[in-house]
């Protein structure tokens, strides 16, 4: 097992250098001067604008450039928010937090609804109940994240005025209120992210363990008289969530995507919304950095499925 | 004749697709078997009318999309604005008529510009042999792993505004995001036209071509670019429906089209900050969203059923 993780862990490393190429690439290819900032300052004068360029190399050639980047982001050295004139990796280290519990929570929502579902249907194939969740998973991953949550917002928030619609990190309350506040402002992301989720996963959980059900161990394991509940649970499920796995890593882009779009809306202080108001404010560091995290985190997170996947199917380790 | 088809169990047709001395085409066998998934035949006709009401709704609805009227602010539906209208009192319907326009006509191009790059990715790489394949399998498993939309936002952030002066401001932002979005979405189409190529091209019906001296060009268009293309053109029709999201989702940051221009994404992100006094003018765009982006899954999932040669209907 441990050589494994050595192995996956060396896989990610070319991976996450590649992601850097393109990112880099991306800037580097862009029109125009992405530092601008220098260059349409009006109190900067020319000279002291060329000194600059010539100190932060700004016209060596594109490679060098690479290579100076990539060596001051494992440094450490993000770069200084033009906005917030903080350093860009505790803007981010600020943010990350809420991000990943957004995200953590909505991805166990999604899993807790899924495998069930999911199972249940595979069970019994082309039953009413099956015909349900599939209809009902077709919709969930056809309403897009930003409708379903203006949708929460304008039940739950307008019409029941049961939730608060703004995401506070700065709650007064303390004790048990400070926890309850902050479930309820938590409960429309981490539902909206998480049905959306729980959508396509149903699907994928649906035909992976119809996949699996119909072969031979199974009727092994029936016939000598194990019950049913048993049969799937231990026989079929752990073999099914085999290729799911694979299929949730592949879909981590996705979440982080709509994870981007939940903090818009409900206004989480997450680097997804920092994300876009950098965006807005033409913040080039805390873009390019925020953008870098994302891919981090998608490389950590395939990461973790690799390691499911090698806990789930012991084979996989050995090769 | 519709009727007599659908009473002929389909295990009934051999494999030269005979029956009773009648002759099936493969189109109208594979439209015999579409017809049985009724939700996507249902979505079909209500695509259908979305597309028709957005491409002939100007010409029998012809308000003008930016006729400001302050005296009709956040209206409701009535008959004379039908969706209601914004806080500006412009009408709803035009605007979605409009935007919807143009909604569907990203989605089409990035759809083409996905499927073109991951047809012509896998090809090459389900060609080959050597390392040009599996590096272009690296690229591809490298690009699935890229965050999209974050990087998708980096780019519209850093090329919008050269893009604005060489094409104007509708066009500069319509290529840059049918360009970003297709750009993104070709991994999956390569990694199925390259698994179709690896058995297509060991099999008889192939070598038989290259016995006869057909060139390597030949064999990939006549004889097994078109044996692949069945998952093709069910991802195809799923990533029309994604590009759709895309560019709604992009809309909706206020980071996509210009404020005059009206996708729905962009009506919802107007709508967003009025949703208590104002609800109607962001749940008309909104559905109409998710119902464009319904029905096109749904057909997707009836073209698999339709296309996928394993599935015994």
């Amino acid at each position: 097992m441990s050589q494994y993780l050595m192995r996956r862990l060396l896989i990610a490393i070319p991976s996450l250098l590649g992601i850097s190429v393109v990112l880099f690439t991306v800037l580097a290819l862009a029109p125009g001067d992405p530092f601008e900032e220098l260059a349409t300052n009006p109190n900067v004068p020319p000279e002291v604008r060329t000194a600059l360029r010539v100190k932060f190399g700004l016209d060596d050639p594109v490679p060098v450039r690479y290579v100076r980047w990539l060596s001051a982001m494992a440094h450490g050295d993000w770069g200084f928010s033009f906005v917030s004139r903080v350093d860009v990796d505790k803007l981010i280290l600020q943010r990350v937090p809420t991000t990943l519990f957004v995200v953590g929570f909505s991805q166990i929502l999604a899993i807790l609804i899924a495998i069930p579902v999911g199972v249940f249907a595979a069970t019994r194939p082309y039953s009413v109940f099956d015909q349900i969740a599939n209809t009902l998973a077709f919709i969930g991953f056809s309403l897009p994240t930003f409708f379903t949550g203006l949708l929460f917002i304008l039940i739950f928030s307008i019409y029941l005025d049961w939730l608060p619609f703004v995401y506070r990190a700065d709650i007064s309350a303390t004790g048990l209120d400070w926890y309850w506040q902050h479930v309820k402002q938590a409960l429309m992301p981490i539902a909206v992210l998480g049905l959306f989720q729980a959508a396509s996963l149903t699907r994928y959980v649906r035909s992976a363990m119809l996949d699996v059900i119909r072969l031979d161990y199974v009727t092994t394991a029936r016939a000598k008289g194990l019950g049913e509940a048993v049969v799937v649970v231990k026989h079929v499920v752990r073999n099914a969530l085999i290729p799911v796995v694979t299929l949730v890593a592949l879909q981590m882009p996705a979440i982080f995507g709509g994870a981007i779009v939940t903090e818009q809306i409900f206004r989480i202080p997450g680097i997804g919304s920092l994300l876009i108001s950098s965006i807005l404010a033409n913040d080039t560091p805390v873009v390019m950095a925020v953008t870098f995290v994302f891919a981090c985190l998608v490389v950590l997170f395939n990461l973790i499925a690799d390691i499911l996947y090698g806990w789930l199917d012991p084979r996989i380790t050995l090769h | 004749m519709a009727g007599s088809i659908r009473a002929l169990p389909s295990t009934e047709i051999g494999a030269d697709g005979r029956v009773s001395g009648r002759r099936f085409s493969p189109g109208r066998d594979a439209w015999r078997r579409f017809r049985r998934h009724r939700l996507a035949l249902a979505s079909c006709v209500i695509l259908i009318t979305m597309v028709l009401a957005i491409l002939l709704g100007a010409t029998v609805w012809s308000v003008p999309i930016n006729d400001i009227d302050f005296a009709a602010r956040l209206e409701g539906p009535s008959w004379q604005h039908p969706f209601g209208t914004d806080d500006l009192g412009q009408d709803l319907l035009a605007r979605m008529i409009y935007g919807g326009r143009i909604s569907l006509a990203v989605g089409l191009a990035a759809m083409f510009v996905a499927v073109s790059v991951g047809t012509a990715v896998g090809a090459v790489a389900g060609m080959s042999r050597g390392w040009v394949g599996s590096g272009l399998m690296w690229l591809t498993d490298l690009f699935l792993s890229l965050p999209q939309l974050p990087l998708l936002l980096l780019v519209i952030y850093l090329f919008r505004d050269h893009l604005k002066a060489l094409f104007g401001p509708e066009g500069g932002v319509f290529v840059l995001i049918v360009i970003v979005i297709g750009g993104l979405r070709w991994m999956p189409v390569a990694r199925l036209v390259r698994g179709q190529f690896l058995s297509l091209r060991e099999k008889e019906f192939v070598e038989a071509a290259r016995a006869l001296g057909a060139s390597k060009t030949r064999q990939v268009v006549r004889h097994i670019l078109p044996n692949a293309l069945g998952p093709v053109i069910v991802a195809g029709t799923i990533d029309v429906a994604a590009a759709i999201i895309a560019e709604s989702t992009l809309s909706f940051l206020g980071l996509g089209f210009p404020p005059d221009i009206p996708t729905w994404g962009r009506i919802l992100y107007d709508a967003k900050d009025y949703l208590d006094i104002a609800p109607h003018w962001a749940l008309f765009p909104g559905a109409a969203i998710f119902l464009t982006v319904l029905s096109i899954n749904f057909i997707g999932d009836g073209l698999r059923d339709t296309l996928d040669p394993r599935r015994v209907m």
